[in-house]
């Protein structure tokens, strides 16, 4: 028995890497899911607006990469993703007014804002591919580890390294600032109120003298800094490569969805659920069984539930009993 | 065809104009590649077109359907592989998927059967957990039987051995399949949850043809199909052929190849024409009224007496069967079976924009996007290149943007593509040929 190395393995490979997923996916689904509440529909080409947010901020980086400039043991990417939001606002508000504020004046469907979507999403797919190709692009600079495996195994003198990426780090601390600032915005400001009222209730909101053109327009600037800001999170953690964040699109929904569509608050809980499942259910436990089982014993197999490759499936197969038992979700979102 | 309008016929003039101008100004066998893609393309509209256009049914997991279909294709066509199916072997495996699925049944049956109460939660997650590690056991012993045999070349439970045409309808029944497990958990939500429901089972599917080495060798592809067709190098050899191309004064070689794609293509050929006329008798039958009378508006028609849930269901599995049958003809040209391949946007989104520019609830409009969407997809590169190198023309050789403009000329086929969609959902939200 050896709990203290079984349960650093399991830090290390569960519950760091699943907490930092889970507030990437958390971002990406608030977004969907205030896009849901105010807009009422399913954007489509959320994904590729991470896209875009984070190649944005890639090309930002890479200039001041190239000036010289660095925020030394922090990536320098941090700098760029307020320009990145900028242009990340710029491109959505701007479709917006070219596609969806058609569709709003003429009352249309959902299903119809949602085909408008995928038309967006090619759109944007296609920027994305032309500026900045469809190979892995790196960006992370600055110090590599918080704490690192070696250094810990020093520090400690257990055998099992614990390894916490400055990546990680600050996916959490940024999303805990971006959800604070988010709950702020919504529950203290008038504006925020105000888009949670017309939210609720449209016909209401419009009789007490909200507009709602500026509703739509302050939803798609917070939509872009979300967007961007996952994006950017993502990229730092792993690699920016703009076909995995269209296939991030399902996890990214299936976390809306379970929360409760509309719902922030069910997002943030649904993108940790998601996390948590899917690293839990495709990691390998056979080295922290190992530790907590007699001295020099291993068990046999990898005693893996589903291969890393099934993923998807695991926050599909989430969404499929949420949407059997509870389709509104665990917290109660919209049903249209 | 007879109660179509002039613009109409004048729009599949339009569309034959520019497959003969690729057949002159290229050549006629890039023209026949296209045509015959063409046609495939034009059965996944059509069948995309039966859920959207009739019913209103959103799918965006066509690719998944599709895919399974391509998997028909070489369950049915390639040979079994010797000494797979043992006891140990695939028989192992096809043993652990009956105890997979017997496991859901049950824990669907207790389910339905319990009182509702803390038990019947028991109950079921013990029965999924304990036929999981079952299903497991069986099932990992079989599959390293299975893909340790020639891994190099085969290292898979092979097919049937029939005719590669037989497993047309089996796509479609593949597919019909899926869709009818879909259709059971996502229809009568809301329509943007049978979207991403679809949207994942598509993912699911090919992530298991891509991991699967068992079934279909995975990502080491499945090459040399059997086709329907004669090979080019037997053609070249033959007497008949020989003196056939003397006779029209072409080259052997050339001409082969020609006369395999004009085989496939007369093969589709029938296959759409069936389609079309089912199709356009389908619509215009009491069934296709009640459709659309439930897509246009489900309380009355449920008011009126008619199961809007049992429709829906059946709509969704013939329109994914179809687009099956469209993936197994798909193998079949292809002569292989590459999951990789298998792009969303490419099988999903693309069909989609065919759907939307032909005009969704017109079958001939779904033909009609099918060709013109198909032939911009493939021409819009080599344009997008031509209009990339006019712009740097002016600009130095080895200019760094220059290279990056025309390296990602590529890409401009996306952004056309969204644009079409956008620009005729905008103006033209009914479609080239709208419904009647």
């Amino acid at each position: 028995m050896d709990i203290l190395n079984a349960l650093v393995a399991l830090l290390n490979f569960v519950i760091i890497p699943a907490t930092a997923y889970g507030a990437q996916l958390a971002l990406g689904a608030l977004g969907v899911t205030l896009i849901y509440g105010i807009l009422r529909f399913s954007n489509f080409a959320h994904g590729d607006t991470m896209a875009f947010g984070a190649m944005a901020t890639i090309l930002v980086t890479w200039w001041l990469q190239g000036m010289g400039v660095s925020l030394g043991p922090l990536p320098t990417a941090l700098l760029a993703l307020p320009i990145g939001i900028l242009a990340t606002g710029l491109l959505v508000i701007g479709t917006d007014k070219l596609v969806y504020k058609f569709y709003r004046q003429q009352k249309a469907k959902p299903v119809i804002f949602v085909i408008a979507s995928l038309g967006v999403m090619f759109v944007m797919n296609g920027i994305v591919r032309f500026i900045i190709g469809v190979d892995d692009q790196r960006f992370a600079d600055g110090e590599r580890f918080i704490i690192s495996a070696r250094n810990f195994r020093e520090m400690t003198g257990l055998d099992e390294g614990l390894a916490f990426r400055t990546s990680q780090g600050l996916t959490i601390v940024i999303a805990v600032i971006a959800v604070a600032l988010l709950f702020w915005f919504l529950n203290k400001t008038r504006t925020g109120k105000s888009m949670r009222a017309f939210s609720d209730n449209e016909d209401l909101a419009l009789l007490s003298g909200i507009n709602p053109e500026r509703v739509v327009l302050v939803t798609w600037l917070i939509v872009a800094a979300l967007a961007t800001t996952a994006g950017v999170l993502y990229g730092l953690d792993k690699s920016f490569k703009p076909f995995t964040y269209f296939q991030l699109l399902l996890p990214i929904f299936a976390a809306a969805i379970v929360g409760g569509l509309g719902n922030p608050l069910g997002a943030i809980l649904g993108g940790f659920l998601i996390a948590y499942s899917e690293i839990t259910i495709t990691y390998a436990f056979r080295k922290v069984v190992g530790y907590l089982g007699p001295e020099d014993w291993s068990p046999d197999g990898l005693l893996q539930l589903l291969s890393t490759d099934y993923k998807f499936a695991v926050s599909f197969g989430i969404l499929l009993i949420v949407l059997l038992f509870k389709p509104t979700g665990i917290m109660k979102g919209k049903s249209v | 065809m007879k109660s179509m309008e002039p613009k109409h016929l004048a729009l599949f003039g339009l569309v034959i104009a520019l497959y003969l101008g690729t057949g002159f100004l290229q050549s006629w066998n890039t023209m026949l590649s296209i045509f015959n893609m063409g046609l495939i393309s034009c059965i996944m509209a059509l069948g995309v077109n039966m859920q959207w256009g009739y019913a209103g049914l959103f799918n965006v997991g066509v690719m998944g359907f599709v895919a399974l279909g391509g998997l028909a294709g070489v369950l049915v066509a390639m040979d079994p592989v010797e000494g797979a199916w043992g006891t140990d072997g695939a028989l192992r495996i096809l043993l652990a998927l009956i105890l997979g699925a017997a496991t859901i049944l049950g824990a669907i049956l207790v389910w339905s059967k319990l009182p509702k109460g803390k038990l019947r939660g028991l109950a079921v997650t013990t029965i999924l957990v304990a036929g999981f590690f079952i299903f497991r056991a069986v099932f990992d012993g079989g599959v390293a039987v299975v893909e340790a045999i020639d891994p190099a070349l085969t290292g898979n439970i092979g097919g049937l051995g029939l005719p590669v045409i037989l497993a047309w309808p089996v796509g479609g029944l593949f597919a019909a399949g899926a869709a009818w497990i879909i259709g059971k958990t996502a229809l009568g939500l809301r329509s943007d949850y049978l979207a991403i429901a679809t949207l994942g089972i598509a993912e699911i599917i090919i992530s298991v043809m891509k991991n699967e080495d068992w079934l279909a060798r995975g990502v080491k592809n499945v090459t040399g199909v059997p086709r329907p067709v004669p090979y080019e190098v037997d053609l070249q050899q033959a007497e008949w052929f020989l003196s056939l191309a003397t006779r029209i004064g072409a080259d052997p070689v050339t001409f082969s190849s020609i006369f395999v794609k004009l085989s496939y293509a007369s093969l589709f050929i029938v296959v759409l024409l069936a389609l079309i006329w089912l199709t356009e008798k389908a619509l215009n039958s009491p069934w296709g009224r009640m459709m659309r009378a439930i897509r246009d508006n489900e309380v009355s028609a449920s008011a009126m007496g008619k199961n809007v849930k049992a429709r829906h269901l059946q709509i969704f599995i013939l329109g994914s069967a179809v687009c099956g049958l469209a993936g197994a003809m798909m193998t079949t040209l292809d002569g292989q079976l590459v999951p990789g391949t298998y792009q969303p946007l490419r099988f999903t989104f693309l069909i989609w924009v065919m759907v939307i520019v032909g005009g969704s609830g017109n079958n001939w409009g779904a033909v009609l996007g099918g060709f013109l969407i198909y032939w911009l997809w493939i021409q819009v590169e080599p344009l997008g290149l031509m209009l990339m190198q006019g712009i740097t023309a002016g600009m130095s050789e080895g200019n760094a943007l220059r290279e990056h403009l025309i390296d990602s000329a590529a890409y401009m086929r996306l952004m056309t593509m969204g644009l079409i969609l956008l620009l005729v959902l905008r103006f033209s939200p009914r479609g080239l040929i709208p419904e009647r």
